[in-house]
C-alpha cells in the first residue's frame, strides 16, 4: 500500500556538483574581444553587441536611451522600414536595450541566417543617420507612452524610489520628463553615436549552435570597424540621496491599490556581504515560499504578489521590497515588513526552513543554467561587473556553508528600519 | 522534431514522455482540460481562482511547495479560457517529489476554509492589480462582452466580475475539483533527464490507483455568426483616445486558423509590418498600433488596438485602417512578404522548442487538441498557405458584419 504521506527521499541540491561551462574566447582584429557558448539543440543563436553607450555617458538625459532606440531607424542606404524588413524577412529578431553603463544590439537568428544578417549589422554600426522624421514620430510616440505610463501607481513608484535612494542626477536615479524629450536633438544623438557606438568600446556575447566558422565570419564584417581604438572618458557621478525617508502620494485619487517599495542602498558584488545577503534576501523575500509572500500573501491576502531583491547595478546597488497591495491594507503591509525584518534580527532562521532555502536556491542556480542563452548570459554579468567564475563557486560555497548566526548578524546589520526609504504611491 | 513516448493508465491519464539527456534538470506538466470557457456565467473567474486554490494543500500533504523547493525545484501554473496547466522544473534526481505532489493533488485537495478565504483575496487584488487599477483595464472586458454574444468566450479568465470570486463558496470548490479535476480530463507530461521505463513505472506507483473520473465534454454553446457590425464607445479617466477593433476567426484545428495567424503576421508583426508602416511611420495617426489573435481553441478572435497621436479624429483612424484591410481584401499578398511570415514563423517555432519546459507545455498543449504530434507539423501546416488563401481569409475575416469596434475617448 502506498504510503502517501511519506515524502520520496531527496537528492540534496547543496550536494550537486554545480559547475559554470567555461566560455570560449577570442579577439577580432580590432581588438574586440568575443565570448562563446556553443551547444543546444535547435538551429538557433544569438549574438549580443555590448557597448559603453549607457546613461552614464550622457551630457542630456535620455540621449542615451534615445541614441540606441533609433540605431535602426535608418542608415545612409536603408530607411527603418528596409531595415526591419530586411531582419523580419530572414525571421531574425533585433532588438536593443540601453541599461546605465552599457547599452547593446541583439539578434536573435537561425544560424543558416547569418552571413545575410551580419553585415546589416555592421551597417547600424557604422552608418547610422538618426533621420529628423523619425525622431519626430519617437518624441511624440514616447510622450504619449509616459502620459499613459505615469498613470500607473507601480511605474511611478519605481521611478520615486530610484531617486530617493541615489539622487536625481545619478544615473540610477534619473528618470524622464516630457520636457526631456522635447530637448532632443538629432545632433547630441549623432555625436553620442559617434564617440560610444561607432568609435565606441565594443565586446560580443554569442551562444547557441554556432557554426564552426563563426569567428571568421565575425571578423570578416566587424574586425575592421574603429572600435576599441579611444579610451573611455572617465565620468563619475555623485550619489545625492533623499534626507527625507518616508513617502505618501496620491497619483489617482480613484486608485483601489497602492504601489508599496521600501528601499535601502547596498554594497555591489564586490562586497564580501553580498552573496551572503543574496541568502538571507531569498529568506526574507527572494521566491514563494519566503517569508513576506508566506505571511503577506499566503496568510493576509493583502496582495497578489510581494518580492525583495537586490538591484543589479555594477557600481552601488539598493535593496528593495516591492509591491501592490489593496489601498486600505498599504500600511499594514508596511508594518508586516518590519515585523518579518525584525523577527530576522532576533532570531536565528531554523534549521529545517535554512535546509529548504539553501536547496531551493541550489536547484534554482541549476535551472538558470539550462541552455547556452543561459548561460552566457550569466557569463556577460559576470563579465560586465569585472568577477571571474571564482565569485559563481564563491556564491555557492556560501549559499552551502551560511550558518543561522550569521544570517542573524547579517540581518542585524542591514535589516535596520531607519535605513530604509519607504513609498506608497496610490 | 520533437520525439516522445506515449502511453495511458488505466485510469485513462494520458501520459507523454520526451527524453532529452542534455539537462540535468526534469520538467513535470499537468494540463487539465478545463478553462474559463467551462464555468457558470454567474460564477466566473472560477477556473483561475481554483487554480490557486490548487497550491493550498492536497489531502496528505499540507504545503504543495515547500517539499518541492526543499527537492531545489520551482513551479507555477496558469489558467486561460481553454485549459489550465502546471508545471514544475527539478533536479532530476528528485523527479519522484513531483510525482508525489502532483498525484496527491490529483487524487484530491484537502479543501482547506483558510486556503479559500486568503485566496479569494489574493485573486481580488490581482483583478485589481491587472484591471481595475490600470488605464485602459477593463477594454477587454467590454471588448469580449462586444464580440461574443453567446460563447463562454464573453468572459476573461479572471471573471466578469470582482463578486463572483468574492462569492466562491467550498462546495463549489469540491463540485469543480471531483468534476474536472480527474486522471481522464488531464495529461502528464514528463521532459528532460529522465527515461521512459522510470516513468512508466513512476506513473502507475503514484497516479495509477486514482479514480478515472467521467469524462468530461465541453458541450459549449456555438456563437452564431454575426450578421451586422458592432461599435462601442467608452469615454474614461485615460489620457489618449484608443482604439479597438475585433473579428471573429477561425478555430484552432481549421486551416483558417493557420491563414489567419498569418494576416496578422503581415498586418502587424514587427516594425516592417503594413499597418505600423502605414499608420504609424507614414500616416502618423497611431503612436502605436498592435494585431495579433488570441490563439483560442474555438473560434477566437483577431485583434487590434492602437492608440491615436494627440488631435487626430477617431473616425480618420478607423477609417485609415478599414482602407489597409481593404488592400489585404483586394490584392494579393507577394510572394516576398509571404515568405517573410513563414520565415518569422520557422525562427518563432524553433526558439519556443530551446526549453524543456516548453517543450513539455506544447506537448501536453497538442495532446489536448487530440494528438501531440501535430506540434512537428506545425511549420508544414504554415508552409502550405499561399497568396490565394492569404486573401480569401482576409476577405471573410474583415468583412464588415463580422466586426466589432470600440472607441476609447480619453475624458480630458
Amino acid at each position: 500500500m502506498l504510503n502517501r504521506k511519506q515524502e520520496p527521499d531527496i537528492h540534496d541540491a547543496v550536494d550537486f556538483d554545480v559547475t559554470l561551462k567555461p566560455y570560449e574566447s577570442f579577439t577580432l582584429d580590432n581588438g574586440v574581444p568575443v565570448y562563446t557558448i556553443d551547444g543546444g539543440a535547435q538551429e538557433v543563436l544569438m549574438l549580443e553587441w555590448v557597448f559603453y553607450a549607457g546613461n552614464w555617458y550622457e551630457q542630456q538625459n535620455i540621449v542615451a536611451a534615445t541614441a540606441n532606440f533609433m540605431l535602426k531607424n535608418g542608415t545612409a542606404g536603408k530607411s527603418a522600414f528596409a531595415l526591419n524588413e530586411h531582419f523580419e524577412f530572414y525571421g531574425a529578431y533585433l532588438n536593443r536595450n540601453c541599461y546605465n553603463e552599457t547599452a547593446s544590439v541583439t539578434l536573435h537568428c537561425l544560424a543558416k541566417h547569418l552571413p545575410d544578417l551580419l553585415p546589416v549589422v555592421a551597417e547600424i554600426f557604422s552608418e547610422s543617420v538618426f533621420p529628423q522624421n523619425e525622431l519626430d514620430i519617437y518624441k511624440q510616440n514616447q510622450k504619449q507612452r509616459l502620459e499613459v505610463n505615469l498613470k500607473k501607481c507601480d511605474f511611478v513608484s519605481n521611478r520615486l524610489i530610484d531617486e530617493y535612494v541615489f539622487g536625481i542626477d545619478h544615473p540610477y536615479g534619473k528618470y524622464t520628463s516630457t520636457k526631456d524629450y522635447d530637448a532632443l536633438q538629432r545632433e547630441s544623438l549623432e555625436a553620442f553615436y559617434q564617440q560610444f557606438y561607432k568609435n565606441g568600446r565594443c565586446m560580443l556575447f554569442a551562444a547557441g549552435k554556432l557554426p564552426a566558422d563563426i569567428g571568421t565570419q565575425l571578423n570578416k564584417v566587424f574586425g575592421q570597424l574603429p572600435f576599441n581604438r579611444t579610451e573611455m572618458p572617465a565620468v563619475s557621478h555623485a550619489f545625492t540621496p533623499a534626507t527625507e525617508k518616508k513617502y505618501r502620494i496620491i497619483n489617482d485619487t480613484n486608485g483601489v491599490q497602492g504601489a508599496i517599495r521600501m528601499a535601502r542602498p547596498f554594497p555591489n558584488r564586490h562586497h564580501p556581504d553580498f552573496p551572503k545577503v543574496q541568502v538571507l534576501n531569498n529568506i526574507l523575500g527572494g521566491f514563494f515560499g519566503s517569508r513576506l509572500m508566506s505571511n503577506i500573501r499566503e496568510d493576509k491576502g493583502y496582495t497578489y504578489g510581494i518580492h525583495s531583491y537586490l538591484q543589479n547595478h555594477v557600481h552601488s546597488s539598493a535593496w528593495m521590497i516591492s509591491t501592490e497591495a489593496g489601498r486600505d491594507v498599504c500600511e499594514a503591509t508596511i508594518t508586516e515588513v518590519y515585523k518579518e525584518m525584525q523577527l530576522l534580527r532576533d532570531e536565528p532562521v531554523d534549521a529545517e526552513e535554512l535546509h529548504l532555502v539553501k536547496n531551493y536556491m541550489i536547484g534554482s542556480v541549476l535551472g538558470d543554467l539550462d541552455g547556452p542563452f543561459q548561460i552566457i548570459g550569466r557569463w556577460k554579468n559576470y563579465i560586465l561587473n569585472n568577477l571571474t567564475d571564482a565569485w559563481f563557486y564563491n556564491s555557492l560555497q556560501t549559499i552551502r556553508s551560511i550558518t543561522a548566526e550569521e544570517l542573524q548578524a547579517l540581518a542585524q546589520q542591514y535589516l535596520q528600519p531607519d535605513d530604509f526609504y519607504e513609498l506608497v504611491v496610490i | 522534431m520533437i520525439q516522445y513516448n506515449r502511453f495511458t493508465l488505466d485510469n485513462g491519464l494520458r501520459v507523454l514522455v520526451h527524453e532529452d539527456q542534455s539537462t540535468p534538470l526534469a520538467v513535470v506538466n499537468v494540463m487539465y482540460d478545463v478553462g474559463a470557457r467551462d464555468e457558470d456565467p454567474n460564477k466566473t473567474g472560477f477556473a483561475h481562482l481554483f487554480e490557486h486554490l490548487m497550491f493550498g494543500g492536497s489531502i496528505h500533504i499540507d504545503d504543495y511547495d515547500e517539499p518541492l523547493q526543499r527537492a531545489g525545484g520551482e513551479n507555477n501554473a496558469y489558467t486561460t479560457n481553454d485549459l489550465t496547466n502546471y508545471y514544475c522544473q527539478l533536479p532530476a534526481q528528485n523527479i519522484e517529489t513531483a510525482f508525489w505532489l502532483e498525484s496527491d493533488r490529483m487524487l484530491s485537495l484537502a479543501f482547506s476554509k483558510k486556503s479559500l478565504d486568503v485566496q479569494r483575496k489574493v485573486v481580488s487584488e490581482e483583478f485589481k492589480e491587472h484591471y481595475l487599477n490600470k488605464p485602459y483595464g477593463d477594454v477587454w472586458h467590454k471588448m469580449r462582452e462586444l464580440a461574443y454574444t453567446t460563447h463562454p468566450y464573453r468572459w476573461m479568465t479572471i471573471g466578469k466580475d470582482l463578486s463572483h470570486i468574492e462569492n466562491a463558496q467550498l462546495d463549489d470548490v469540491k463540485h469543480f475539483f471531483f468534476k474536472h479535476y480527474r486522471p481522464i480530463n488531464a495529461i502528464l507530461v514528463v521532459a528532460g533527464n529522465v527515461k521512459t521505463e522510470n516513468i512508466k513505472r513512476l506513473a502507475d506507483k503514484w497516479f495509477g490507483n486514482i479514480p478515472m473520473g467521467e469524462k468530461y465534454e465541453h458541450r459549449l454553446p456555438l456563437e452564431p455568426v454575426q450578421k451586422a457590425p458592432r461599435l462601442l464607445e467608452v469615454t474614461a479617466d485615460v489620457p489618449v483616445n484608443a482604439f479597438y477593433k475585433t473579428w471573429h476567426m477561425a478555430s484552432r484545428l481549421e486551416q483558417g486558423y493557420y491563414n489567419a495567424d498569418l494576416v496578422t503576421e503581415i498586418l502587424g508583426g514587427g516594425g516592417s509590418s503594413r499597418l505600423y508602416q502605414s499608420l504609424v511611420k507614414e500616416q502618423k495617426l497611431f503612436s502605436n498600433l498592435e494585431c495579433y489573435h488570441f490563439g483560442s481553441i474555438d473560434a477566437g478572435l483577431v485583434a487590434l488596438e492602437g492608440k491615436l497621436v494627440q488631435g487626430v479624429k477617431m473616425e480618420d483612424a478607423s477609417k485609415a485602417v478599414e482602407a489597409e484591410l481593404d488592400r489585404m481584401k483586394q490584392e494579393a499578398v507577394s510572394e516576398a512578404e509571404l515568405q517573410k511570415v513563414k520565415n518569422k514563423t520557422e525562427s518563432i517555432i524553433a526558439f519556443e522548442d530551446m526549453g524543456i519546459m516548453s517543450r513539455a507545455n506544447s506537448l501536453a498543449f497538442y495532446e489536448l487538441l487530440g494528438d501531440a504530434n501535430l506540434m512537428n507539423t506545425e511549420l508544414d501546416r504554415y508552409n502550405e498557405v499561399t497568396e490565394e488563401q492569404i486573401k480569401t481569409c482576409s476577405q471573410q475575416l474583415f468583412d464588415v458584419n463580422n466586426s466589432n469596434e470600440m472607441r476609447y475617448y480619453s475624458k480630458n
